[in-house]
């Protein structure tokens, strides 16, 4: 009864922008091509629903992939900068540098290295898009150790690999986690721009300049709304993981929230 | 002389180099002796916390020796004989209580089962018995600290080092927390060192309060507290307690250096 309560506020608005939506269309009479009606976009939906299951699958396996590509990458770079200086002052410097070359456009590059309809070729784009959050945040947690902690473990004489398993590691998942719900939404954004740059027909991304090409925008906008209930089924797959993973921290940050 | 569980000879400890070098303790001259209660009192800046850091062999002397055990303070923490206790609790947010608990034993690789009694044992004496599966978080200040005390005497070291550990409590809890580490100290015999602000909780938990000058960092007096055993809320109005905090805080304000630099702890 109280969650209903609590979602109703955020509900009705939803249900009153598409309403407004809906009557304003009508109204002033907009074009089809620069605004579909709410009515319309649903009817393309169900029209197109077997094509956008199929867009939208392909469409987040890239996704998927590329993180967990990007993702373990970042892991084990960060991991050799904690642990060696060395490695931190010669890779930290190249990968701030990376960070500000806009990713996306190597996408043709990336066509060009695996294919044009190889999903590998939009999983790379999206792996190097999320590396540089995934990594920094990474770093962040394994080196923005509480400084008694180590002083502590000092006093039991722990060695090195002893402070990484259980002070650093333990230290640095909620940042990791944190990096991947950034990620999550962050490799669908890549693997669709990366998708327009050209790709199979049946993802996302092909689907919707192919159908705004030929002005059937109803269908672009229902291709949108499958991206964003991918974007946020895989966000809420990684929350869900990090409950899992991190109760601790989960229910901490539950009792703060509220 | 009874058995000596530290023993400082002609310690210097210089922080920084050339020009910027400060010396942070001056030839230090100390003995504790075994199952002690010492407090190290003095100003901010007198160097008491880097004392305890070199007994606990966090940090290094620049010159003289420090035995502890009678061995090298490097040697005896690879011995694991120190249990330390800091001002913050430092639990692992990550680690249940019981987890934090047996974090020491875990690094001696104590078997789990043996562990988990132990924990409980510990979890016992500073009277947190069915906190065991709480996080650090769910606790208030006072409880993580006993936390922290427990998770320090579970491996029962030779040696208690702590450093304000009752600092950041409130009045109360402190009053509440000193009698119950008394109690610690009473039931198992570890010898403890203890940094404090308070005078007056100085004088009430030790047996020798050794009062420390300010730049550089001199040891200038060891007061022995001869106060009677075992200490309650009685010893709090005691006459003879308020005349050991008296001396103690004369000896505070009149730091001279007329006194000898190099004091024993006389056996107790």
């Amino acid at each position: 009864m109280s969650r209903i309560r609590y979602y109703a506020p955020a509900a009705t608005l939803f249900v009153a922008v598409l309403v407004t939506w809906e009557l304003l269309v009508s109204v002033l009479g907009i074009q089809q091509f620069l605004l579909p009606r709410p009515s319309a976009i649903a009817a393309a939906f169900v029209d197109h629903l077997d094509e956008l299951a199929t867009a939208g699958r392909n469409t987040l396996i890239e996704a998927v992939g590329g993180l967990a590509i990007g993702g373990v990458a970042a892991l084990a770079v960060a991991g050799a900068t904690a642990r060696w200086t060395t490695a931190s002052r010669t890779l930290l410097p190249f990968a701030i540098a990376a960070n500000s070359v806009p990713i996306i456009a190597f996408a043709p590059i990336m066509n060009n290295w695996f294919g044009v309809l190889n999903p590998l070729s939009k999983m790379m784009v999206v792996a190097v898009l999320v590396f540089f959050p995934v990594m920094i945040n990474t770093v962040r947690g394994l080196t923005l150790v509480e400084p008694g902690s180590l002083e502590l473990m000092r006093s039991y004489a722990a060695d090195e690999l002893a402070v990484f398993l259980k002070v650093r590691i333990p230290n640095a998942l909620p940042y990791i986690f944190t990096a991947l719900r950034v990620s999550a939404t962050l490799s669908l954004i890549g693997a669709i721009v990366a998708e327009y740059f050209g790709g199979a027909r049946s993802v996302l991304g092909q689907f919707i300049i192919t159908e705004a090409a030929f002005f059937r925008f109803a269908n672009a906008w229902a291709a949108i709304i499958v991206a964003s209930a991918a974007s946020i089924a895989f966000f809420l797959i990684i929350l869900a993981l990090e409950r899992v993973a991190l109760p601790w921290h989960a229910s901490a940050r539950a009792t703060d929230a509220l | 002389m009874s058995e000596a569980v530290v023993r400082f000879r002609a310690v210097d400890k210089v922080f920084g180099s050339g020009a910027d070098a400060t010396k942070a303790l001056d030839r230090i001259d100390l003995e504790i002796p075994k199952r002690a209660f010492v407090s190290l009192i003095g100003p901010s800046g007198c160097g008491k916390s880097t004392l305890l850091r070199l007994i606990g062999d966090l940090t290094r002397p620049n010159a003289g020796t420090i035995e502890v055990n009678g061995k090298s303070a490097h040697r005896a923490r690879l011995d694991r004989d120190y249990g330390m206790v800091f001002q913050s609790p430092v639990l692992f947010d990550w680690r249940t209580v019981m987890r934090n608990v047996e974090l020491p034993l875990e690094m001696s690789a104590i078997p789990k089962r043996a562990r988990a009694t132990r924990a409980q044992e510990m979890l016992a004496l500073v009277e947190l018995t069915g906190f065991e599966r709480r996080y650090p978080w769910q606790l208030s200040g006072g409880m993580q600290q006993r936390v922290a005390i427990a998770r320090a005497l579970s491996f029962e070291p030779a040696i208690l080092l702590m450093d304000e550990p009752f600092g950041a409590l409130d009045e109360m809890t402190r009053e509440r927390l000193n009698l119950e580490l008394l109690r610690i100290w009473q039931q198992t015999g570890t010898t403890i060192v203890f940094v404090t602000h308070s005078i007056p909780e100085a004088v009430f938990l030790s047996t020798h309060v050794a009062v420390m000058s300010a730049r550089p960092g001199r040891i200038l007096d060891v007061i022995a507290v001869d106060l009677p055993q075992p200490r309650n809320d009685l010893t709090r109005e005691d006459e003879r307690y308020f005349g050991f905090i008296t001396r103690v805080r004369e000896r505070l304000r009149g730091g001279d250096a007329a006194r000898p630099r190099a004091v024993e702890v006389a056996a107790s």
